[in-house]
């Protein structure tokens, strides 16, 4: 089991084009190492056997310099200017300039993290769902499950009249999974037809935003323009004191997810075969579930209704990658926060909250998404 | 004697036209004889029986029974075929075998066990199936989807052992797929995509192979090559179990034959003592007669012509 007859790390780079294919012979051994077809390395060592494509290795390392970059450019960025040398003083020299290190620090920083944080959890939220469903549609602001959380954080604001983070944080996560249960419901008849679901979560999904713009209504006007606020979805006023549950509960989630991650990829050869290679299905799916609300409430419940970063940035990081999957945890919690960091950049510029330049941008990527579906569809 | 020669007669070769239909899809002759040779040597020794018994037992689909108290004993070291027409329970009492569907009386035996009692990477250890539908996700290549077989095998931590690799490297290599290794998927003929999916189902490395409708879709000379590969698994130590549609394959290549009508197991044994012309008649009200195979002797079913009055 734990034999290794060599304990150092191997690195084969095309491997099966290595041994030549010798002719047919009774003592011939069958190549011993396997193509995929595109670089890849093997790691042996400390008891772990893991296999990394070149592509996704080298497109998670563009793409966390690309969020480092822009990360600094982000910290720069504002009422008081800063140039990028500046920034990076701030940050790692506690004696330097204390104008410009409250800046950067107590009040550029928590936004940032928050950007960084919610981008990558939607994304994997997004994973998630769209490896449950097999479908690009399946994610949780699709199918009703951020209007979920939405209105649950609604309700403990306007209703019970609290803005304490872990209240409103509690109903959103209630809010969310008691939507994806109702989903589930309506949506399940002899098994769960992912097509089936999205249509169920989008009607839900519609009557739950006219319930909460309902409650708007109702109350006074000084309080549905705060909701409204949030409801736009905005990075802006977070600090340190909200960004610590929320940093804890993501690691947490993240753990959570990256456990799900090899079980549900397996569901996406169908449940037979999934079956047959000993996945319990229906475990790992309400696993997949509940990691996945938990990952859309969580933001809700911070920064308001950001839509469709969890639509477009697995998708994005599948084709960047060129993977079979969108249920790539790494490449895609990377998209999310580089998508997010850029949205919230570009939001600064124009003064809009960042979840309407998500929007904005997403809209236009959902309605080619939806033509090109129906294109190979025919 | 030329005449002779050219007859279909029993001194052909019988493997002429299966052997050089791999040709095609993969290299020259090597291929045919990596599918012959290859797997005995390595993966027998890994193989150990796994007898598979259903005793007394009652499963169907929403409480609607398709077989009821069904007994039936999978014979060690057999390639069974379990015959039958539509809707006669035959890809039920398998996914009733893979656990897929779960008795709702008696149980399902794996080595003397019940198989609920096992932790499931345990039976995935023991018993793979090559489902009747399977969905490839798509841009998979096909090393790629081969190694999704080693999955019961795998740790989050060892997810790419030399054991795995090694594995994969065999199966793709013992259904002649491993010229395509680099390959999507989805670029395949319908031959070469159902190797590839037997490719994963034997990454697995189970002593048990069950086989849902493994030739439906292909044509008639895919059909014969993937049946040579399962009796060349045969051969090499695996006990098969497929559900067959074509009677005439079955009996050819099956050791041991169960005969199934509406959920009860009407006759089983070796083809030459099963496959009468009664038993066809009873079973799927089909008037036939049985002759021998002109090329391997076993029973083949041949349907009477039906006479038609010309006006």
């Amino acid at each position: 089991m734990s034999t290794h007859p060599t304990q150092e790390r191997e690195t084969v780079v095309n491997p099966a084009r290595n041994p030549a294919p010798g002719p047919a012979s009774a003592t011939e051994q069958p190549p011993l190492y396997v193509d995929f077809g595109r670089p890849t390395w093997i790691w042996r060592r400390l008891g772990t056997a893991l296999r990394v494509d070149r592509r996704t290795a080298l497109v998670c390392g563009v793409l966390t310099a690309a969020v480092l970059v822009l990360g600094v450019l982000t910290l720069g960025t504002g009422s008081i200017s800063l140039t990028p040398a500046q920034v990076l003083t701030a940050l790692t020299d506690p004696g330097s300039d204390r104008r410009a290190r409250l800046v950067v620090m107590d009040w550029r920083l928590p936004r940032l993290l928050f950007a960084l944080v919610c981008g990558a959890a939607l994304a994997i939220s997004g994973a998630l769902f769209q490896s449950l469903t097999k479908n690009p549609l399946g994610s949780p602001d699709i199918i009703g499950f951020s209007s979920g959380s939405y209105a649950g954080a609604s309700v403990v604001m306007l209703l019970l009249g609290t803005a304490n983070y872990l209240a409103i944080a509690t109903g959103s996560l209630i809010g969310g999974a008691a939507t994806a249960l109702v989903v589930y419901l309506l949506a399940y008849r002899h098994g769960l037809h992912p097509f089936r679901l999205i249509i169920v979560g989008i009607a839900v999904g519609a009557g739950l935003s006219s319930l909460t713009s309902m409650l708007l209504l109702s109350v006074s006007p000084q309080q549905a323009m705060l909701a409204a606020t949030w409801a736009a979805g905005s990075l802006s006023g977070l600090g340190f004191e909200q960004l610590g549950p929320t940093i804890a509960v993501f690691l947490v989630l993240l753990i959570c997810s990256t456990a799900t991650v090899r079980p549900l990829t397996q569901l996406e050869l169908g449940d037979d075969a999934a079956v047959a290679l000993g996945v319990r299905a229906n475990r790992a799916r309400l696993a997949g579930t509940v990691v996945g609300v938990a990952l859309t409430a969580l933001v809700t419940a911070a920064v308001g209704p950001i839509a469709f970063v969890a639509l477009a940035a697995p998708q994005i990081a599948q084709r960047l990658t060129r993977s079979s999957t969108t249920l790539r945890i790494v490449p895609a919690a990377l998209t999310g926060a580089l998508v997010l960091v850029a949205a919230d950049f570009a939001a600064q510029r124009v003064e809009l909250p960042v979840g309407v330049v998500t929007v904005c941008v997403g809209g236009a990527y959902l309605a080619w998404l939806l033509a090109r579906q129906y294109a190979t569809r025919r | 004697m030329p005449p002779k020669t050219d007859q279909p007669g029993p001194n052909r070769p019988p493997k002429a036209g299966a052997v050089s239909e791999p040709a095609q899809t993969t290299g020259p002759n090597r291929a045919a004889t990596t599918v012959t040779d290859q797997p005995t040597a390595p993966t027998a020794a890994v193989l150990r029986p796994a007898p598979l018994e259903i005793r007394d037992a009652t499963f169907g689909y929403a409480r609607r029974p398709v077989s009821e108290h069904l007994d039936l004993r999978i014979p060690e070291g057999s390639f069974t075929a379990i015959i039958g027409p539509n809707a006669c329970g035959k890809s039920t009492l398998l996914r009733a075998v893979a656990r897929l569907l779960a008795p709702t009386a008696g149980q399902v035996l794996l080595d003397g066990r019940s198989i609920a009692e096992y932790r499931s990477k345990e039976v995935a250890r023991r018993l793979g199936l090559l489902p009747q539908t399977s969905l490839a996700p798509d841009g998979i290549s096909v090393a790629e989807l081969v190694s999704r077989g080693r999955y019961p095998h795998q740790k989050i931590t060892r997810q790419w052992t030399s054991d795995d690799e090694r594995a994969v490297a065999e199966a793709m290599a013992a259904t002649s797929v491993t010229e395509l290794s680099g390959r999507l998927v989805d670029e395949l003929s319908g031959g070469q995509r159902q190797r590839v999916w037997v490719a994963m189902v034997l990454a697995q490395q189970t002593p048990l192979l069950l086989l849902d409708e493994p030739t439906t879709f292909l044509d008639i000379a895919h059909q014969i090559e993937l049946l040579e590969l399962f009796t060349d698994l045969h051969r090499s130590g695996h006990t098969l179990v497929a559900v067959l549609h074509d009677l005439n394959h079955a009996a050819r290549y099956a050791t041991h034959l169960v005969a199934m009508r509406d959920g009860r197991v009407i006759a089983e044994g070796p083809p030459a003592e099963v496959m009468t012309a009664d038993l066809v008649h009873e079973v799927f009200e089909l008037p036939c007669r049985v002759v021998p195979d002109p090329e391997t002797g076993t029973p083949m079913v041949v349907p009477l012509a039906r006479r038609r009055d010309t006006p």
